[in-house]
């Protein structure tokens, strides 16, 4: 680059929604760059000869490239360049945690603030999606037929790929919607259902046959997917489903709530439109979320917009530690949601009738940091006290479900529940059966779900061409 | 969509349906479940698979309209096509030869019986079935609980029908008549409280019994926790570590008031759907 470049330290903001006025109703709460924002904030881009930011991303995008044409106004070849390498930009915009990956390498980021890599994808994405995707090419059919268990983003990816690759492709999908955690987890006023739909869409529209409704390990195991239905290849990508409890007393009592039975009675099953959708929920006036993760802001924010007075957080670290991606927390704190750090409940306190009236809680101080590199949280002894609440939402993690990996002969299981998978193909120790996402992983993130679903596709192909030979 | 090929209605409340889903029928086994929904805002609800015929790819479901989504699953016809339909979910029940086994069907609870005594019958067990209802018009498959059982008793809460009585007295009464120790099992569903006192009789002569549970529940894969219950002091997925359980070992207080959680939201959605809201305001 020739010409000296000013720079402009601070990204171009992002437009919201008002936080009054948001947190009365479940809209996306993040708007989106218009073209004019979207040009002037791809513009900040220095171009880079050694390209840092790409290798923060896990998939690789071609971020230089992607952004020069977007300050070009070359939209449409900006999408294109994107989905070379990610299937799902506009999720990924949306909701990677680009301050820990592509935006915490950027160059600009060492003095200034780094590019706004994630709302520009966000934008290309939205670009498209308002013009209807462009359509794909599908080589010619190959006669292999492949089954996916699991339409979350390594599902989803991974078939979109192998039916390019011209694969009978069929999804197995246990609940009576398509998309994971994109549907029944993440809340609408973060990821809008419209747009996970349109790439739910254009999978029908590559040929690949979805089945809801579809428990495998239940209605047919792998075994006999392989053996019976004639199925070549399965790729396995049955996410981490199964929530943790804290296993302490009173957690059983009415109102209290695992993150995942409170998010898809509100995302799945729309009860946040309740009587007109059937599904009920309940929130009182004073929710306490347990956890610090994405899960957990999204609960306190969702809670919030049900009706709560008062929606908190606690958490045993700081918010240092806590792992929710940057963005969400600043618009939580926008909202008027209330920390608790260094802060776990022990005991849940229950009113005549069984309901939730409290919760007993012990302060912790940082410690020594433990295996995750963060300092351990340690109870201060003599510290209880009583938290007035009337709702307990658990948001402490997910482990692998265990019904595929419990019900498929041969597959070789980790510690922690989770298929074993060789990183670099997906395969498995069972022939022609591969896994990733966090059913291999654990609770981990769309972006390295969606490519390890990659990965996989292209190892799927390899092995069946393989067959034919 | 999974087309309803049979209606047949036992009463005002209790309706049959046989439905097509030939993958559910293909592998379920007796003391397993199906999830519903009847339509695109409706609820998910579990029922019993009450009978099912793999050859013709069918699952029976026997229901009783206790609320909006059963009263409105209860308007659909032959023909018609209920939305979602998903299974064989849960654990199915434990089949072995125990010897001499009391299967209890109380009401709706029946239905589910069925399957799981005609089970342990082709397994070699001498199976004596009671079944109750609250009166001659509730009472639903004597024929059939005849067919698959060795001895059949059935009793009506107010009498209108064989005998007055509780199932749990008929039960008190056989045991009392044939000893505890001849007897190996009792398995006990209908509604919780009658399960309970089930438990409570068969506690005092020590004969151990399995219920199948009825809590709420949202996907009945074990994703959510919804169906969670504390059995021998520990929390257990009804959906995928049950529905049956040792009936000694649950507690049943804390089943119940979870079951209630949403009972205003469950009245509100009824009173709306028959048109019959009170509230006055709301669209
Ligand atoms: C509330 C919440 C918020 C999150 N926020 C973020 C975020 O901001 N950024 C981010 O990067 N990540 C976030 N994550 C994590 C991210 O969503 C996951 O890492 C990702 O969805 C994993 O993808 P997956 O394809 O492996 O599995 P999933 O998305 O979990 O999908 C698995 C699918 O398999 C189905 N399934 C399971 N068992 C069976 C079976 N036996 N038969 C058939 N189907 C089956 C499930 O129903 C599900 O649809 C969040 C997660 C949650 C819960
Ligand atoms: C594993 C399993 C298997 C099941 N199998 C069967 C089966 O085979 N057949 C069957 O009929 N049911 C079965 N059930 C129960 C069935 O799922 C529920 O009856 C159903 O979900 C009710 O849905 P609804 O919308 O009609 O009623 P909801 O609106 O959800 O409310 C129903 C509940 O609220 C209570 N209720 C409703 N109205 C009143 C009132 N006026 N006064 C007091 N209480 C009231 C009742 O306790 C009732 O159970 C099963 C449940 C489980 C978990
Ligand atoms: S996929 Fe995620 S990490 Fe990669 S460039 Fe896009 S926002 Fe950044
Ligand atoms: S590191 Fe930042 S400035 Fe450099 S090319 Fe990447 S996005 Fe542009
Ligand atoms: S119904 Fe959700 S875990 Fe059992």
């Amino acid at each position: 680059m020739a010409e000296k470049k000013e720079i402009i330290p601070k990204k171009h903001p992002m437009p919201v929604q008002d936080p009054r006025e948001r947190i009365r109703n479940f809209n996306e709460v993040a708007l989106g760059y218009d073209e004019e924002t979207a040009v002037a904030e791809a513009k900040r881009c220095l171009q880079c000869k050694k390209e840092p930011c790409r290798q923060g991303c896990p998939v690789e995008v071609d971020i230089p490239a992607f952004i020069r044409m977007v300050a070009e106004r070359d939209f449409e070849g900006a999408i294109k360049k994107i989905k070379e390498k990610n299937a799902l930009p506009a999720v990924c915009g949306r909701v990677c945690p680009q301050e820990n990956q592509c935006e915490k390498y950027c160059t600009l980021g060492k003095k200034h603030e780094p590019v706004a890599i994630g709302r520009l994808e966000r934008f290309c994405a939205d670009w498209e999606l308002a013009r209807g995707v462009f359509p794909q090419e599908v080589a010619p059919p190959t006669g292999f037929k492949v089954a996916v268990v699991g339409s979350g983003p390594a599902g989803l990816t991974c078939a979109a790929d192998l039916a390019k690759l011209g694969h009978k492709v069929t999804v197995f999908e246990a609940l009576h919607v398509p998309g994971g955690v994109l549907m029944y987890g993440i809340p609408e006023f973060r990821l809008p259902k419209r747009v996970v739909q349109a790439e739910i869409d254009n999978l029908r529209n590559l040929g690949v046959e979805i089945v809801t409704n579809a428990v495998v390990g239940k209605f047919a195991t792998v075994d006999e997917l392989m053996e019976e239905e004639g199925y070549d290849a399965v790729f396995i990508g049955t996410g981490a489903g199964l929530p943790y409890f804290m296993n302490i007393p009173g957690e059983n009592s009415c109102g209290v709530y695992s993150a995942n039975e409170f998010l898809t009675r509100v995302n799945l099953m729309k009860a946040y439109l309740f009587p007109a959708w059937d599904t009920p929920i309940k929130v009182g006036r004073k929710v306490a979320v347990i956890g610090g993760g994405n899960v957990a802001m999204d609960a306190a924010r969702t809670a919030l917009r049900l009706g709560a007075e008062e929606s908190w957080i606690v958490y045993r670290r700081t918010e240092k530690e806590m792992p929710a991606r940057h963005e969400e927390v600043e618009n939580a704190k926008e909202e008027g949601i209330k920390f608790a750090f260094l802060t776990n409940p022990v005991r849940i306190l229950a009113d005549e009738h069984g309901w939730v009236k409290g919760m007993e809680c012990l302060r912790y101080e940082l410690g020594e940091p433990d295996e995750s590199g963060r300092r351990r949280p340690v109870p201060i002894p003599g510290s209880e006290f009583i938290m007035e609440v009337d709702t307990v939402v658990v948001a402490i993690g997910q482990a692998p479900n265990p019904l595929v990996p419990r019900t498929t002969r041969g597959l070789e299981i980790g510690k922690k529940g989770n298929i074993v998978a060789d990183p670099a193909t997906g395969a498995t120790s069972k022939p022609g059966v591969f896994a990733g996402g966090d059913v291999v992983t654990g609770a981990a993130t769309v972006i390295l779900a969606m490519g390890a679903g990659r990965i996989a596709a292209r190892s799927i192909h390899a092995y069946l061409m393989s067959k034919k030979a | 969509m999974f087309k309803i090929l049979e209606k047949e209605v036992f009463s005002p409340v209790i309706k049959k349906m046989v439905v097509e889903a030939p993958r559910v029928a293909r592998r379920c086994q007796a003391g397993q479940f199906v999830i519903l929904r009847v339509q695109e805002n409706g609820e998910r609800i579990p029922l019993t698979i009450a009978d099912f015929d793999r050859e013709k790819g069918t699952i029976t479901i026997v229901f009783q309209e206790v609320g909006k989504t059963t009263k409105l699953l209860g308007t659909l016809n032959a023909g018609d096509y209920i939305l979602d339909f998903v299974g064989p979910l849960g654990t199915p029940s434990h089949i072995e030869n125990f010897g001499t086994v009391v299967c209890v069907g109380g009401g709706v609870g029946i239905a589910p019986v069925f399957p799981i005594a005609r089970a342990l019958k082709e397994a070699g067990n001498y199976v004596i079935s009671i079944i109750g209802a609250r009166t001659k018009e509730l009472l639903f498959w004597e024929d059939r609980m005849r067919e698959v059982s060795d001895e059949l008793l059935v009793t009506t809460d107010d009498g209108s029908y064989v005998r007055k009585g509780f199932v749990t007295d008929v039960l008190k009464e056989l045991i009392e008549q044939r000893g505890k120790e001849n007897i190996n099992l009792v398995l006990a569903i209908g509604p919780q409280p009658m399960m309970r006192a089930c438990c409570k009789v068969t506690g005092e002569y020590g004969i151990k019994t399995i219920v199948s549970l009825n809590s709420l529940m949202v996907d009945g894969t074990g994703m959510c926790g919804c169906c969670r219950v504390t059995v021998g002091g520990q929390t257990r997925f009804v959906c995928v570590d049950g529905p049956e359980f040792d009936g000694h070992q649950v507690d049943w207080d804390i089943l119940a008031r979870r079951s209630a959680t949403f009972r205003q939201e469950e009245q509100r959605a009824l009173e709306l759907y028959t048109g019959q809201c009170k509230c006055g305001g709301g669209n």
